[in-house]
Parts: C-alpha cells; sequence; structure tokens
C-alpha cells in the first residue's frame, strides 16, 4: 500500500506540476497507475467490487483535482470503473446462473474464458439486471457489516498465489481481480496502440494528390499521415508551425524525415492557403460529449476557416480522449493559461512591465491559452480507433463502444447514492442525457457562485 | 539558546546511497537578515508571508522540488518557531524523494553566520543550490548544474554559477523593476565569467572603476547594466568553507562576491548563468513584493501560480486574469477588475470596486470599497466607503468605515483603523512600538527569541484597549496601533521601495535632475573623452604618459576640478590645510602628479585675480599680489622641487600668451612677487631663463620682458658667490 501510495503521489505531482505531455501518455500513466492501485487494494471477502471501487474512485478523484484540465485521467478512471462493474457484474451473473462448474474452475481456464466473459455476461446481465442486485451494489454503503459477518479467509488479497481453491467463493474474489487486471491492461494495450488503430483507416481518407492541412504536432495526426505514405498514396502536407510553442517544426521534421512532401506555414498564413487544401486533420486534447473539440491554440481558426472554404475538418481522436462531459464555457473552465515566456522576451519587455512608474498596473497584457474549443458544427468527421464518426453521434459512440453498457461514475461524488437510488438497469440513452444534465446542472451551480455570489442567490 | 543547540527537527541523514550517488541538495535561508519588511516582519518571519495568497517559502520550496533537489536544508532564525511549525504541518514534512529539515539558530545576524553554521553542521557533501526563501522562480536547474559541473572539472576554482536575468533598470529613476538600486556587472561574454558587481554604484559620477588588470586579462568584456541577479546560485562545497575562513563575511553578495572578486590571491572564480525563458525574482522589498505578485498573476510564474499551487482549494482563472476561489460571496454589483485574486470564504459587498489586487481567505469587504493595487491578507474586516490605494493590510486588520489609506500605508497585524480615519502616504501602522534603538549599519529582522513576540502578542490580544488607549487617537475613534515614525533622512527614501507606484512629481523631478546631469556631462563630453568612463585605476605611475591625448583631457578635468575646489575655497573660507588636503585627494583621484597640481592651483590664482574687479594693471597686481600672498602656503605645498616651480612659469607663461593676456604686460612683476614670496626660488628662476635662451623668438617675448628681472637675480647670485 505505501508502494502504490508514492507511486499516486509522484503522479500527482507530476500532474501538478504540469510535467507530463500529451493526453495519450497521460491516459497511459493513469491506467498503469490504477492497476497498481487494483493489485494493491486488499479486497474484503464479499463486496470486492465495492473495494475496488471505493480505491480507485478515491486515487481517480484526487488525480483529477491535480489537474481538471487534462480531461484524459477521468477519462481513463470512469473506464476502469466501468470495467469493474462490469466484471463484477458479469462474474455475479454467472454465479446466479447457477454456472457452478465454470466457477470453480482453474485459473488458467478463467483466463480463456476472459475473451468472451464481456459480451456474454453482460448479455446474461441486461436480462436479469430488473431483478438482480448484484451483493456489491446492495451492500456499497454497508459494506463494514458484510465483511466482519464473515471475518475468515481470503483477506490477504487476490494475488496470493498459494491459496488453494476451497470454496466457490474465494476464487470468486480472486477472479475478480485478475479479471479486472486483466480488463485493465487491455484498456492500457488499446491506448497505446490507438494511433495504430486511427492510422489503419488512413487510406480511406486521405487520396491520392491531396493536400492536408494541420496545425501544431500530434502524434497520432503523424502516424495517421504516415500510414497514408507507406500504403503508397502521394499527397502534400501543409503543416501550420502552431504559435506560441511551435511543434508544427518539429511535426515537418518528422514528417520530411518520413518521406512526406511538406510545406510548413504560419498561423496567420491558414487562411490564405486553405482554398488550395483538400482535408484538414488534426488532432485534439479532448472530445467533449457533444461533439465539441477541445485542442490546442489556434484549431478554431483553422476550423472557421476551413468552413468557409468547405474544406473537410477531420480530427483524430484515441478513445480515451473522449469525455462525457458537457462543455460548459469551455474556452475558460477547460482551459489553462500558460507562462508568457512563450510569446516574448522578459528581459526585453522587462520595461514594460515595471510596475513603479506610471498608474502601478501592468498596461501590458500577454495571454496565452492553451486550448481552443471547436464546436461540433466545425467539425465534419471524427476518426476514433473504433472508426469514424459524425460528432452529432459522438454521445451515442462513447455509449456504445466505449462504455458499452451503464457508464457510471460520471460524477464520482455522487456515485454511491446514484448506484442505490437510479435503478441499475438504466435505459442507456436516458442514463447519459441525465448525466448531461447533472454535469451541467452542477456547472451551473458554480457559476452561479462564481458570477452572482451565494449571497444573491 | 546557544548555535550549537540541535533542534529536534535537524536530522544529520548519512545514508550510505549517498556516498555512491550525491543527491542535489540545497541550502535556504529563511531568514533575510534585512530590516525591509518591517513592522510586518515583527510578528512573522518574511518567508510566511503570503505572496498572492500562498507563503513566500512553499513558492520556494515548490520549485527546488521540481528542479529536482532532493534535500533542503532549511535555515531559520528569525521567529525560527513559526517556519518550523510551519513546515512541519505542511505538505513538504512528507514528500517522497524531497526532504526539508531545518536547522535553526537564535543568534545568527547575517547570511554568513548561517553559512558557518551549517558548515560546522558538515551536511552538505556536493554541489549545493543556496537561494533565499522568498526568490521566486521556474528555471529548470539541469543546465545551469551542467555548466558549473563542467567548469569545476576544468577548473577547481570555479566556486560558483550565479543565475542572472536580463531587466532593464528605469533610465529615471535608476532602479530596478524590482525596487533595488541598478546593478553594474561585467561579464566576460565568452567564458561567462563574473569580473565586477556592482549595486551601489555612483551614478552622480556616471561613472565606474574597473580593475586595468580585467581588461589585460580579458579579451573582452561586457558590462552589462540591465542584468537582474536572481539570488540564486549554485555553490560548490568551498563557499561553505570560504565563509569559515573568512569569518568576517557577512553579506553574500557584498561581502562575498565582491570579496572574492576583488581578492585575486586565491584565485575563486565566479560565473554567470543568464535564464531567458524562465522565470527567477527574489523578493527584497515592499517595491518587489508588488512587482513578483504581478508577476505571478501574470504567470509569468507557470505553473508556480495560484491555481495551480492551491491543491485543496478550487481557485479558477477567469478572462482578464482573475483568480476566484469556489466559494467567493460577491454582491451582483461589485466590480472585479483584472488580475484580481480573491481567496476563499471572502464576502464582497455591493458597489465594491477592485482591481489589480490580492484579497485573502476569509475578508470580509462591505460596500462601496475602492480597493486599488492593494494586498490584502486573510480575515481581514473592511467596512463601508473605506479606501485602499497600494498598501498592504496584514491578517485580522479591521477599518472601520470610511478609512482612508493612501498609497503605500502598511498596516500590520490586527491593526484597527478608526472611522473616516486618513492614514497618511507611506505611514507604517503596527501594534507594537517601534524599536527605539536603532542598529545602525547590519540591520537584522527581528533576531531575538520568539517567545518574546509570542507574549507580547497575547497581552495585545488580552486587553488591546487598555493597553494602547493612549495612543488609540493615533488612528481615529477606535482605532488601535502606532504610526512608526520615519527616520530622517529615509523619508526621501521610501518612496523607492514601497508598494505604491512612483508618484508623478517624483518622477518629473528626477527627469530634471536627470536632464541637468545629463547637461553637465555633455558639457564635460569633450573632457571626458574616450576613455572618459572606463578609467583604468592603475598604480601611482600616472605622470608616465602625460603626454598623450588622453591623459591631457584628464588634466583639463582636473584643472576644473581644482579651480573650483580653490574657489570654494576663497568664497568659503576654508582652511589653508583642509584646501591642501581637498587638492590631495583630487590630485589621487585623478592620479596627478604634484607638478600638475602647482600648475593647476596657480592657474586658478591668477585665473581669480583676473576675474576679480580690476581698473587697471597695477590694480590688477595688487589683486594678485593678495591673493598669493593669502594661498602661498596652498601652493607651496606642492613645490617640493625646482622642476615645479619651473612649470609654475610655464604655466604662466602660457596664461600670459592665451587665457589672461591681462598679465603679459606684468609678467616680470608678478615673477617678482612670486620670487618675494619665496614661492619660486631663484634657481628656478635662472634654470627657467637658461632653458628659454634656446627656444624662439617668439617663445622668448617674456624672458625678454623679464630681463632686467634675471640679470638680476644673476648678479646677486654672483655677489653671493663673491661674498
Amino acid at each position: 500500500m505505501p508502494d502504490t501510495q508514492a507511486l499516486v503521489n509522484d503522479f500527482i505531482s507530476k500532474l501538478k506540476k504540469r510535467k507530463i505531455e500529451g493526453s495519450q501518455a497521460t491516459a497511459k500513466q493513469t491506467a498503469e497507475l490504477l492497476r497498481s492501485v487494483i493489485s494493491q487494494t486488499r479486497v474484503p471477502y464479499t463486496n470486492q467490487a465495492a473495494a475496488l471501487i471505493q480505491s480507485v474512485k478515491a486515487v481517480g478523484e484526487r488525480l483529477i483535482a491535480a489537474n481538471p484540465v487534462e480531461l484524459a485521467v477521468g477519462n481513463v478512471v470512469r473506464r476502469v470503473l466501468h470495467i469493474i462493474r462490469e466484471e463484477d457484474l458479469s462474474l455475479t451473473t454467472a454465479a446466479m446462473a447457477g454456472l457452478n462448474l465454470s466457477a470453480v474452475s482453474d485459473d488458467e481456464d478463467d483466463a480463456d474464458r476472459d475473451n468472451q466473459p464481456v459480451l456474454s455476461a453482460a448479455a446474461i446481465a441486461a436480462a436479469s439486471r430488473s431483478t438482480l442486485r448484484p451483493p456489491s451494489l446492495q451492500t456499497l454503503l454497508e459494506d463494514v457489516p458484510d465483511s466482519a459477518a464473515i471475518p475468515h479467509t481470503s483477506s490477504s488479497g487476490g494475488d496470493s498465489e498459494g491459496k488453494s481453491k476451497s470454496a466457490d467463493k474465494s476464487s470468486r474474489s480472486r477472479k475478480l481481480k485478475h479479471d479486472v487486471i486483466e480488463a485493465v491492461n487491455e484498456l492500457i494495450q488499446d491506448i497505446s496502440t490507438c494511433h495504430e488503430q486511427i492510422a489503419e483507416q488512413a487510406v480511406e481518407h486521405i487520396h491520392q494528390n491531396e493536400v492536408i492541412l494541420t496545425l501544431g504536432s500530434s502524434r497520432t495526426v503523424l502516424e495517421f499521415l504516415c500510414a497514408a505514405k507507406e500504403k503508397k498514396r502521394s499527397f502534400r502536407v501543409f503543416v501550420s508551425e502552431g504559435a506560441p510553442r511551435y511543434q508544427g517544426h518539429l511535426l515537418a521534421k518528422e514528417l520530411v524525415m518520413r518521406g512526406l512532401q511538406t510545406t510548413l506555414i504560419t498561423d496567420s498564413a491558414v487562411f490564405a492557403m486553405i482554398s488550395r487544401v483538400n482535408m484538414v486533420i488534426v488532432g485534439a486534447h479532448a472530445v467533449m460529449a457533444n461533439g465539441g473539440v477541445i485542442a490546442p491554440v489556434g484549431l478554431n481558426m483553422v476550423a472557421l476557416a476551413a468552413q468557409k472554404h468547405a474544406v473537410p475538418f477531420v480530427v483524430l481522436a484515441g478513445s480515451h480522449k473522449l469525455c462525457p462531459l458537457y462543455p460548459h464555457h469551455p474556452e475558460v473552465l477547460l482551459n489553462e493559461l500558460r507562462s508568457p515566456s512563450e510569446l516574448l522576451d522578459f528581459g526585453e519587455f522587462s520595461d514594460c512591465l515595471d510596475f513603479g512608474s506610471g498608474i502601478g498596473a501592468p498596461l501590458l497584457h500577454v495571454v496565452n491559452p492553451t486550448f481552443d474549443y471547436v464546436q461540433p458544427k466545425l467539425v465534419s468527421l471524427f476518426i476514433t480507433d473504433t472508426g469514424g464518426h459524425n460528432p452529432s453521434y459522438i454521445g451515442e459512440m462513447y455509449r456504445l463502444f466505449v462504455v458499452s453498457a451503464c457508464g457510471e461514475g460520471m460524477n464520482f461524488k455522487s456515485e454511491i447514492m446514484r448506484t442505490n437510488c437510479i435503478a441499475e438497469g438504466n435505459f442507456v440513452k436516458s442514463s447519459i442525457r441525465m448525466r448531461g444534465i447533472n454535469f451541467f446542472g452542477k456547472l451551473e451551480d458554480r457559476k452561479s457562485q462564481f458570477f452572482c455570489g451565494c449571497g444573491e442567490m | 539558546m546557544g548555535a550549537q543547540k540541535k533542534s529536534a527537527t535537524a536530522r544529520v541523514s548519512e545514508d550510505q546511497e549517498e556516498l555512491a550517488r550525491n543527491p542535489l541538495q540545497a541550502i535556504l535561508l529563511a531568514d533575510s537578515f534585512a530590516t525591509t519588511f518591517r513592522p510586518i516582519t515583527l510578528e512573522r518571519p518574511k518567508v510566511l508571508l503570503p505572496l498572492v495568497n500562498i507563503p513566500m517559502i512553499d513558492y520556494t520550496l515548490a520549485w527546488l522540488e521540481s528542479a529536482g533537489v532532493e534535500e533542503v536544508f532549511v535555515f531559520c532564525c528569525a521567529h525560527s518557531k513559526q517556519v518550523i511549525d510551519y513546515l512541519e504541518s505542511s505538505r513538504w514534512s512528507s514528500q517522497p524523494n524531497f526532504s526539508v529539515t531545518t536547522i535553526e539558530s537564535h543568534n545568527s545576524i547575517s547570511a554568513g553566520d548561517a553559512l558557518r553554521l551549517i558548515y560546522e553542521r558538515n551536511v552538505i557533501h556536493g554541489d549545493f543550490v543556496l537561494i533565499s526563501g522568498d526568490t521566486v522562480s521556474n528555471m529548470s536547474l539541469t543546465q545551469v548544474l551542467q555548466e558549473h559541473k563542467e567548469r569545476r572539472k576544468k577548473d577547481a576554482n570555479a566556486i560558483m554559477t550565479m543565475v542572472v536575468k536580463k531587466s532593464k533598470p528605469s533610465p529615471i529613476t535608476q532602479q530596478s523593476r524590482l525596487g533595488t538600486d541598478e546593478l553594474f556587472m561585467a561579464i566576460n561574454p565568452v567564458t561567462k565569467q563574473l569580473l565586477c558587481y556592482e549595486d551601489k554604484a555612483e551614478h552622480s559620477k556616471g561613472f565606474i572603476s574597473l580593475d586595468k588588470t580585467l581588461i589585460a586579462d580579458n579579451p573582452s568584456i561586457i558590462l552589462h547594466n540591465d542584468k537582474q541577479d536572481c539570488y540564486i546560485d549554485v555553490c560548490s562545497q568551498e563557499v561553505l568553507s570560504l565563509f569559515t575562513d573568512n569569518f568576517d563575511y557577512q553579506h553574500l553578495r557584498r561581502h562575498f562576491v565582491k570579496g572574492l572578486l576583488v581578492d585575486d590571491i586565491m584565485g575563486y572564480k565566479i560565473f554567470t548563468h543568464e535564464i531567458h525563458s524562465s522565470y527567477a525574482a527574489r523578493i527584497d522589498n515592499f517595491r518587489s513584493y508588488d512587482t513578483i505578485s504581478k508577476d505571478i498573476i501574470q504567470r509569468w510564474t507557470y505553473p508556480f501560480v495560484p491555481d495551480i499551487l492551491c491543491g485543496s482549494s478550487a481557485i479558477k482563472v477567469e478572462r482578464q486574469g482573475t483568480y476566484r476561489a469556489s466559494d467567493v460571496t460577491l454582491s451582483r454589483s461589485a466590480h472585479i477588475g483584472s488580475f484580481t485574486f480573491i481567496g476563499q470564504g471572502t464576502k464582497i459587498g455591493n458597489d465594491t470596486k477592485i482591481s489589480h489586487s490580492v484579497v485573502g481567505e476569509g475578508c470580509t469587504i462591505g460596500s462601496n470599497v475602492t480597493i486599488e493595487g492593494s494586498y490584502i491578507w486573510n480575515n481581514v474586516t473592511i467596512e463601508d466607503g473605506c479606501q485602499l490605494r497600494h498598501a498592504i493590510v496584514c491578517d485580522g486588520v479591521i477599518m472601520k468605515s470610511g478609512a482612508v489609506l493612501q498609497p503605500g500605508v502598511i498596516l500590520s497585524f490586527k491593526v484597527v483603523v478608526g472611522q473616516q480615519f486618513v492614514v497618511p502616504a507611506y505611514s507604517k501602522v503596527s501594534l507594537l512600538q517601534q524599536p527605539t534603538q536603532q542598529d545602525s549599519d547590519e540591520e537584522l529582522e527581528y533576531a531575538d527569541n520568539t517567545s518574546g513576540t509570542g507574549e507580547l502578542r497575547y497581552k495585545l490580544n488580552g486587553d488591546i484597549a487598555a493597553d494602547l488607549s493612549e495612543t488609540a487617537y493615533e488612528l481615529g475613534t477606535g482605532g488601535v496601533g502606532y504610526i512608526w515614525s520615519v527616520f530622517e533622512g529615509a523619508q526621501d527614501e521610501e518612496w523607492k521601495h514601497s508598494v505604491a507606484p512612483i508618484p508623478k512629481d517624483k518622477l518629473v523631478k528626477l527627469m530634471l535632475d536627470k536632464d541637468e546631469d545629463e547637461e553637465q556631462l555633455t558639457q564635460d563630453g569633450n573632457v571626458l573623452s574616450a576613455s572618459g568612463e572606463l578609467k583604468a585605476d592603475s598604480d601611482d605611475n600616472g605622470s608616465e604618459d602625460d603626454d598623450n591625448a588622453d591623459s591631457r583631457d584628464d588634466y583639463g578635468f582636473f584643472e576644473k576640478e581644482v579651480e573650483a575646489t580653490f574657489l570654494r575655497a576663497v568664497h568659503e573660507n576654508v582652511k589653508v590645510d583642509h584646501a591642501v588636503l581637498e587638492v590631495n585627494a583630487l590630485r589621487l583621484s585623478y592620479n596627478m602628479a604634484s607638478v600638475d597640481c602647482a600648475g593647476a592651483i596657480f592657474y586658478s590664482m591668477m585665473k581669480l585675480a583676473v576675474e576679480s574687479p580690476h581698473h587697471s594693471a597695477s590694480e590688477l597686481h595688487r589683486n594678485a599680489a593678495d591673493i598669493i600672498t593669502k594661498w602661498v602656503k596652498l601652493l607651496k605645498s606642492f613645490l617640493h622641487d625646482i622642476d615645479e616651480e619651473i612649470e609654475v612659469i610655464l604655466k604662466f607663461e602660457e596664461m600670459c600668451l592665451e587665457s589672461a593676456k591681462e598679465f603679459a604686460a606684468l609678467f616680470p612683476q608678478v615673477l617678482h612677487l612670486l620670487y618675494d614670496k619665496e614661492i619660486l626660488q631663484e634657481d628656478a628662476i635662472l634654470r627657467w631663463a637658461d632653458e628659454k635662451e634656446g627656444a624662439d623668438e617668439s617663445d622668448k617675448v617674456f624672458l625678454k620682458s623679464s630681463e632686467k628681472f634675471v640679470q638680476w637675480l644673476k648678479e646677486a647670485e654672483e655677489e653671493d658667490e663673491d661674498d
């Protein structure tokens, strides 16, 4: 435990100091961290899912608080929570269906079964959801009496190898953790291979002799373009440099190394060049539930230019970037202002920043936002690891492909309450909509505090 | 109470792994050893003062941690208990891979003492970062450490690397944006070696002096006045032992750095590292507190900005750089301007206007209050209709309705300002009385035992009204606190280091002064030619190159100075001895020989004689005689041998030809006068006559006119010989 605690603290301080760059790296590290949290969590005899959920949630909340702007963290935490629930549900269903023969089988067998349990179990679960209340959820609030009731056995946790498979239940406890870790491993795998999966679709979108415009640097975009190149497509790339960090320079260099015909332009030349462009392909920081995109600064301008000239605006995003939250005031609330030193040299401007003379207030303001919000209507297509999608479809897609059944855990604080209050087998559509409203409502509250003050409300 | 007393928290960890790999260590001085933040620092150590609502030391520690420092020794002296308590309760005590160890001392009065104590503890095992607890930075140490290590490999004498940053000083006030004096540094642009460090350069003179050997040793030197010293130093262990060896080193810069630069016996070298994109600055006075707060709010210190640093409370940055905590109660009609920070739990009433300010946690601000450029700390109550401009208001202050703070006011802890009371500009108000004894030169941040203040404050809390009733009127009805008086002399300087911007009239005045200076400079410009600014202070052999043009310019300048001195001496009836001293001082500073002095003095005397009113030649002669009689001693003190006397005659000749033609007719008379007054010996005159014998006709004019006199002298001599 202290070991994980140290890892968590380390990761949090890294997040806080903005030392991890890129949402893919963040997502992967979050997943890995949560995996070790899960493997180190001591599960009680019963109700293991609740214990796991609780420990993941506790860590997850801290991670999200460390850098609320990095939405990938929250996305991964939600995914992991979802995995735990799914696995628990499938196990419970299997047990309730009286499939005792498989439940007592060897761990090796379990590993084999892992390939299909989610689907089959989910199906069974869906059928039995209305009637069954899994013990884990039933006892979320009062897990203490439960675990106290059966004090013996298996408190040492699931990963102890030497345990004999004494009873059906104790093997289940090990199995849950095992399954969850397996599934998280898959998630990590997914995250790290999302580039390839997206890149596989490149040939479907990039055609011969096209001109592609991109801004800044994104690894997904790089892989995507290179994949098309490998498939013998010949096309040209316009790279907009992406002030103030000029990561476009790096991308241009990388593209040239891979043998692509590249043109580097300034951000301000985008509008002039867009008429020659066949397609804009960019990466994203996060994709919100309404299909809006949080993207590196400058992209909104590109999107508007593309719309003006009817150029398709394509956003590449791994599934870890899909976020079930609705953006509210994203330009401010989901943005981060970085240091003005990226824009100008302090030394040269130090005399403009002398507060000793004049009115004693700075006359020079330097604003350096990190992100832009691109409205859903400006996006023509999202390409994720599961294929291409229309923006209006993103919410659905999140539900269908990412969190394939009831996606709990959007709102951590009320999580336990809601699992008990809202019936388990929520209809998926309404669940997402409700969550949206929930979140929106929460933001509204905060907004009212911000803008109107409590006293006035 | 002794320096040796080991505090409970001072753990000297000597793990075996340290031997294998030296973790990067840092020494953080949690005491500024200065009184610039009084009266606030009488009650709380400077490093714990909130800077945009976060204690200064947190910025420093957060930076050290992220820069890869693993072990920090916090040296606390003033209010050491408060610092230690704070560190123990903060998150810093439980960080993995980052240990914060406090070293406590009660009798250290300077940074030098602190470093000597740390040396005794023997806790530093390699290169370390030396920083004071009031430094804000976001620079990366990797590069500077690497540079430092590489230099060390090549040259074991490169013991220190100093971090500097470009920052232009104000051309009007001659001070940097941090309120410190303009700093001159001479740096070798290739090796980055620091050659000269002058922070108290005398602007009035308009020059600084460099050792001539510097120019000889270094192929090129760049003299900077736009570099700001960040007070972040990467030091080798030798620095500590140097402090121990030189027990008179107190101040890091004034003594240590300058000492090393001047003293080349040991050959230790200091290098500089300039940072460009990152930020570093030290809070030295109220002006820098203001400036750095604004820099933080403008996010130059990213990622060390309030919304990221305060983990617990959600602070959001809104448009226009307004930072607002999540549970601020804000009236609908209140107007929060740009670059303002509002802390948790603060309530703000109707029609209140706040701009460019920091308001801490738990404050209550009434209606119709105007707050501009002020720093309001925690739990402050400001009632309706108050006005605050460029003030610092500490914890627990109560401002009754209608009170006004004029620019530059500092209200220390728990002061109460009475109704409608106007606190005058630049006043410092505290519940504690101003200490009467003034430590004039080495100023200390309250270095006594902390328990003293604790008791005092307790007493104040217990019975404020009775205790302070007598002075209550100082702050209006119901007000509590003493207004500290400003010491004579400091009054003029107050505006320089205050939080308030420099008032317009001061700026105008400075500008006018400046113009005058410049005029003077341009006047002197022809005298102060090429070499004027950079004068090598060579040894006493200045006369060797009297002939070249440069030194002649110097001579002209010197002559003017001597003349001015002489005139002053005449008008103010200065004693001859004093005048001699003054001229001698001039001689030394201009590196002249006494021959030049004699010439210059004589020139001034004659000029005075010409300039004083006269109608005829005889009157002029009388004038000259008067002056010579009066100042004969002055002149004589520079006439040690015959050469100098001849110089005087030559000078006189020159004058008669050029500047004071009136004397031409009087030449023999004056010569006679000088002889009479025993200023000139006959040998000198005869030698002069001999020398002139061989010169051209035109040069002989005066020789001829004084032929009779010379003749007479010669005869007298012969007669003497005859006798």
